[in-house]
Formats: structure tokens, C-alpha cells, sequence
């Protein structure tokens, strides 16, 4: 004890006499450390705070039971805990079954939109050719162009899937129409196709995955322009000198751009992978449009129509209908929207973590 | 019958291989989004009759439309107008919020990892689904009640007060309202935040130690390497978050023109009026966007 004590003692006289040496400037130094930590620390906590607060009053909610709800006694705690709302969530939700089909969706959708828009932001950031401009234009309109202007259009394109949609005009299916709605049948997308023209009607792709993995295949899923802007800037700040490197060892463009640029941007793939596998795994938008509920078993799909179904199942095992309380309600939603984070905010630990990483490494590389 | 290929210069063989790796892109833009663009655009020139089970039949109405969105809706100017006031000061306050969290947050401290996590919860809890789902205001009143009063609205009680002192005493004026919204609207500016903070953080970390390095050598301060060094770096992210802000706000769920719009849709089934007011509204993001993007892109010039 007394050992410590004089080695502090003899460190804090060193610090006193090298603060006088240096002019009073350590001094000075050290206490605007010590007040920019206390000022982080106090901005960290209270913006954390406010995060976290109503997912810990959701968590602590989730284990009341229904009598709690309307006791203005219980605050925070629950005075009845109970572990039943979360059965019956499962039960509305259709737990198992509807998670993992998100998961392998969510999986296989994001995959598709990486794949593609990383090809697409390689284009953009390394090749010269013509009216790029245009098409980069293109991807900034694809970043601000609501979705939501184009739902209907979207819905009536994939429920009578054809492409080609050019045969009106030739006469096919065009009794009666004259040259100008046949002209407009081919701007407005109504005309006969090349499918309906082979097999006699146009297919519909609502209804399984296929509407939505051509859309991820061709960068038009959510968000998708994002991503490319985000990683042409990335690859454009790589240096050519690596690739010109490769070209003249004789390594292909394929070749290159696999072994020498995708390692190089792997963090921000890793980033974008990420984002579109949260956004995909919440998304409701294209989730109806594209797999209604009758189809498969999405989770966001079945949140969103929980309370719809709530009366029924609580009024399973007695003859007459249930009406089910705003308040419990709201409860059995607060779950469900905290079953469906859980899995994401697991998946963030661990990836953040890899990318960090796979940063540091390609700093030290150069 | 052999025939010589032509011979193909480096610079077209170049082209052709960038159109290659575009053509995904191309081909998307073509069917998914020009396709669809103009059939709203059109929808939106036209009555439109929803025939059962024949889809739809347009007649064309010119600017009626419009007119009928901006003359006879009784709601529909007040909510642009108010929306764009609230998006110009939001897309502020988060573009200057989540750079400062970021910089935090770059910085070494003992449980950063666990502050990261927590700054990523915001694009979890704010994205799809999630937002709209929960009545929560109502939900917590009602469930709280006397502790509303104490816990979750002091907060708000002190920024209120505060602003009656100030008002009292003369000192406030309309920048004192700016500023007091954006303190009244903190959680859900930190809630809109999420993104921007992991791009500013991305960029922030491609910045190599050692230029810190060199200009701590050289003598630099940290204020002044901050404005040196990790502005200029970072700045360009600048133009991409807000550009994120803005198309975010626009199509958040909670936004009152987006409810009209699909109310007008999805209640009056009137597709041609809902088609013009989304148009419109699109048209007044893409000159924010376009406003915006030029001011920020000079300010960066001169950054750098």
C-alpha cells in the first residue's frame, strides 16, 4: 500500500515538475483530455440511452401479464411475469417456419443485389465508354426515385410477366385498335409480348421468388443504387496502379477484378451486404408486392397482419369473438418487433467486428 | 472463306467491357424503372377507371390532375409546404449530428465496440416494417401514465420551459425555434442518423494513421489536422448523405404527403390525382436534391 502510494506520489511530482519545464502546456493538455472524454462520455451515454430506452421498456413489457398493462402502479417491472405473450406471438407469427423463410429469402435476395451492383459500381468507377454520364444519371434517379410512384405499374409488370411487349403494333391482338393506341400500347407496357405470343398468355411471377430475384439480378431492388454510388466512389479510390499492375502480368479483366479489386473493397461489399440484408429481412414494400402472405411465410408479412388474426386466436377456445385491447395489442406487437431485431443486432456484433478488421488489414497492406 | 476480324482498338475493346459489367443495371433501369416511370407519368395526364378484372382505363384529362392537387385538395399545399420546412431542418441537424457521432466514435475509448452496436440499432429499428407498426406515443401514455409526466416527456418539458424563459425575456427569435424544434426532435433525428453515421465512419476509417501521423510530427493541433485532414477526406461522403437524408425523408412512412398520397390512392382509388401529387412532390425533392448537392459539391471544392 504505502509502496503505491509513494510510486503515485513520485509519478504526480514528476508530472508537476515536467508541467513547470514544459510551461504550464501539459497541464493545460491533460485537463482538455480529461474534459473532452468527460464531454464524450456524457453525449455517448445520453444519446445511448435514449436508443436503448424503449427497447428495454418493450423487453420489460413483453414479460408483464395482461393485468399489469392496466395498473398505473407498474411502471417498468412487471408485478406478474410471464413468459405466455411470447407464445402466443410465436403462435400469430408462425415463428419457426416464418424466420427461417425470411432468413433464406433475405439470404438469397441480398446476395443476388450485391453480386450485381457490385459489378455495376466496378463499370461506373474503372471503364470509360459512352453516354456513362447517362447512365450514372440513371443510378442517381434510381437513388431519389420513390418506389412508392411506381408500386402500381411494378404489381401489373410481374402479375402478367412478358417482355418484348412490341406485337400489338405488328397486329397481333389488335382487332379494332387504331395505329395510335397500338403505338401507345407499346409505351405504356399493355401490348402483346413475346411470351404470351410463344405460350398464349403471360406468366405470373407474384407469388415466388422469381419476380424478386430478377429484380435484385438487375440492381432494381431497395436501395440498391445506394450501394453502387457507394462502392464506385470506394473502388474509384483505389489505385489503378494495382490493376495496371495485374494487366500487364497478364491477368484477365475478370481475373483482376476478383483477385485484385474485390479483396481491396471488401469492407464496403461487406457494408452493403449488410445494409441490404436488414433492409431485406424488414422490408414490407416489395414483400407484398412480390410474395403475398397466401404464398409463403414471410415475418414482416405476418407482423403486419398479427392484428388481424388476434381476435380469432384468442377466440379459439371460446364460442363468441374476442375484442382484444389497443393495450395488450400494442404489447404483442412491441415483441414481435423485438423478436425481429434480435437476430439483426447479433448479426451487426459479429460482422462489425470482421469489418473492422478486414479494414486494418488492407491499411497495413500498403 | 476466312475473314480478317477487324482490328479493335484498346479503347473500344475497353468500352464494350464496361457496358458488360453495366448491362445488369441497363437492362433493370430499362424494365423496372423507365417501364413503370412512364405509366405513372401517363396515369398521371388521365382519369383513371378501375375496371374488376380487366385492370384499368385511362382517359386523358390533361392537367386536370394537378390542378385538382393543387386547387381543390384542401391538404395537400399545407403539407408540402410543411414537410419541406421540417425535411430542410432535419436533414441539418442529422447531417451535423451523425458526422459528430461518427468522429466520436472513430475515436478510441473503452467500450466503443458496444457504443457502435448501439448507434447501428437506430437502422435496424427504423428501417421497413418496424417504424410504423407501433402506436408508441399512445401506447406509452396510456401505459405510463402518471410516470409520463416524470420520465419520458421531461425532457421535452425542459426545452419547453426553457423556450418560455427565453421567449419572456425577450432573447428568443426564429432561429431560437429552429433550434428548439430540433432539440424537441432529437430521437427522431438520431433514429433517421443511422446510416449516415456508418458511411461517415467507413470514410473516416479509410483515412490513413499516417497522415495523422506526419501532421502531429509537423506540429499540427488537433483542431486544426481535424479541418485539414479528416474534413477534406470525409467530406465528399458529405454529398451522398445528404443526398440519403433527403430521399429518406421523402419516403419515410410517417411523412404527411406520403399518407395523403396513399390515401388519396388506396381510399378515393383516385390514381390519376395520387400519380400527379407524387409527381409533384418528386419534382420538389429533385430540386432540394439538386440545390443541395450544389451547394455542397462548391463547399467541398473550396475544402479541398
Amino acid at each position: 500500500m504505502s509502496k503505491n502510494n509513494t510510486v503515485f506520489i513520485g509519478e504526480n511530482k514528476k508530472f508537476w515538475d515536467r508541467n513547470r519545464r514544459s510551461g504550464g502546456y501539459l497541464l493545460k493538455k491533460r485537463s482538455a483530455q480529461i474534459a473532452i472524454s468527460i464531454i464524450r462520455g456524457l453525449l455517448l451515454f445520453g444519446l445511448c440511452f435514449m436508443i436503448i430506452q424503449p427497447i428495454l421498456t418493450r423487453f420489460s413489457i413483453g414479460f408483464m401479464q395482461e393485468q399489469d398493462l392496466y395498473d398505473s402502479t407498474v411502471v417498468l417491472l412487471p408485478r406478474h411475469v410471464t413468459l405466455e405473450n411470447y407464445k402466443i406471438v410465436a403462435d400469430l407469427t408462425d415463428l419457426p417456419r416464418s424466420m427461417l423463410n425470411t432468413l433464406w429469402v433475405a439470404l438469397v435476395i441480398s446476395v443476388c443485389q450485391i453480386v450485381s451492383t457490385t459489378l455495376v459500381a466496378y463499370g461506373f468507377a474503372r471503364y470509360e465508354f459512352p453516354l456513362k454520364k447517362f447512365w450514372f444519371g440513371c443510378v442517381i434517379a434510381l437513388i431519389i426515385i420513390p418506389p412508392q410512384t411506381i408500386q402500381s405499374a411494378l404489381y401489373m409488370n410481374f402479375a402478367n410477366f412478358d417482355i418484348l411487349r412490341i406485337f400489338t403494333l405488328f397486329g397481333v391482338n389488335a382487332e379494332g385498335l387504331t395505329f395510335g393506341q397500338r403505338l401507345m400500347s407499346v409505351v405504356d407496357g399493355t401490348g402483346t409480348g413475346l411470351i404470351t405470343l410463344l405460350t398464349g398468355k403471360a406468366l405470373n411471377l407474384r407469388a415466388n421468388i422469381t419476380a424478386y430475384v430478377i429484380m435484385g439480378l438487375t440492381c432494381m431492388g431497395l436501395k440498391n443504387g445506394l450501394y453502387i454510388y457507394m462502392m464506385r466512389q470506394y473502388f474509384k479510390g483505389i489505385p489503378t496502379s494495382l490493376e495496371e499492375a495485374a494487366y500487364v502480368d497478364g491477368c484477365g479483366t475478370l481475373h483482376t477484378f476478383v483477385r485484385i479489386m474485390l479483396p481491396d473493397a471488401l469492407p464496403t461489399i461487406a457494408s452493403c451486404f449488410l445494409f441490404s440484408f436488414v433492409w431485406q429481412w424488414t422490408d414490407i414494400f416489395y414483400t407484398r408486392l412480390f410474395l403475398p402472405a397466401t404464398s409463403i411465410s414471410i415475418y414482416s408479412n405476418q407482423m403486419s397482419t398479427m392484428v388481424s388474426r388476434m381476435a380469432r386466436y384468442f377466440s379459439a377456445d371460446a364460442t363468441n369473438a374476442v375484442v382484444v385491447p389497443n393495450g395488450r395489442q400494442q404489447q404483442l406487437i412491441s415483441i414481435a418487433v423485438l423478436i425481429c431485431s434480435i437476430p439483426l443486432v447479433i448479426l451487426y456484433i459479429f460482422t462489425q467486428r470482421t469489418f473492422t478488421e478486414s479494414l486494418a488489414m488492407s491499411g497495413s497492406k500498403e | 472463306m476466312s475473314r480478317k476480324p477487324k482490328p479493335v482498338t484498346m479503347q473500344a475493346r475497353r468500352a464494350r467491357t464496361g457496358y458488360l459489367f453495366i448491362l445488369p443495371f441497363i437492362i433493370g433501369f430499362v424494365l423496372f424503372m423507365l417501364k413503370p416511370m412512364i405509366q405513372s407519368l401517363t396515369m398521371s395526364f388521365n382519369r383513371v377507371q378501375l375496371i374488376p378484372g380487366q385492370g384499368f382505363s385511362q382517359t386523358w384529362v390533361g392537367i386536370d390532375n394537378y390542378r385538382h392537387a393543387f386547387l381543390v385538395d384542401p391538404n395537400f399545399n399545407q403539407d408540402l409546404t410543411g414537410e419541406i420546412s421540417r425535411m430542410a431542418i432535419n436533414t441539418i441537424a442529422t447531417l451535423v449530428l451523425s458526422f459528430v457521432i461518427a468522429v466520436i466514435l472513430n475515436q478510441d475509448f473503452r467500450g466503443r465496440t458496444l457504443a457502435r452496436a448501439i448507434f447501428f440499432l437506430p437502422v435496424i429499428l427504423s428501417s421497413g416494417i418496424l417504424p410504423g407498426i407501433e402506436k408508441q406515443n399512445e401506447f406509452y401514455d396510456m401505459m405510463a401514465g402518471v410516470a409520463a409526466s416524470v420520465g419520458d416527456a421531461s425532457g421535452v418539458n425542459i426545452s419547453a420551459s426553457l423556450q418560455n424563459l427565453l421567449s419572456t425575456s425577450g432573447v428568443a427569435s426564429g432561429l431560437f425555434d429552429v433550434i428548439f424544434q430540433m432539440i424537441d426532435a432529437i430521437y427522431d433525428i438520431v433514429m433517421a442518423s443511422g446510416i449516415q453515421i456508418i458511411v461517415f465512419l467507413t470514410g473516416l476509417q479509410a483515412i490513413s494513421p499516417s497522415l495523422y501521423e506526419a501532421a502531429d510530427v509537423e506540429g499540427c493541433t488537433a483542431w486544426e489536422s481535424f479541418w485539414k485532414i479528416t474534413f477534406p477526406m470525409v467530406s465528399p461522403l458529405l454529398l451522398v448523405n445528404c443526398i440519403y437524408t433527403i430521399v429518406d425523408f421523402f419516403m419515410k412512412n410517417d411523412n404527411k404527403v406520403m399518407e395523403l398520397i396513399s390515401e388519396v390512392m388506396y381510399q378515393d382509388f383516385n390514381f390519376g390525382v395520387a400519380s400527379a401529387m407524387s409527381w409533384v412532390y418528386f419534382g420538389v425533392a429533385l430540386v432540394f436534391i439538386l440545390i443541395s448537392s450544389f451547394i455542397i459539391s462548391r463547399a467541398v471544392k473550396s475544402a479541398q
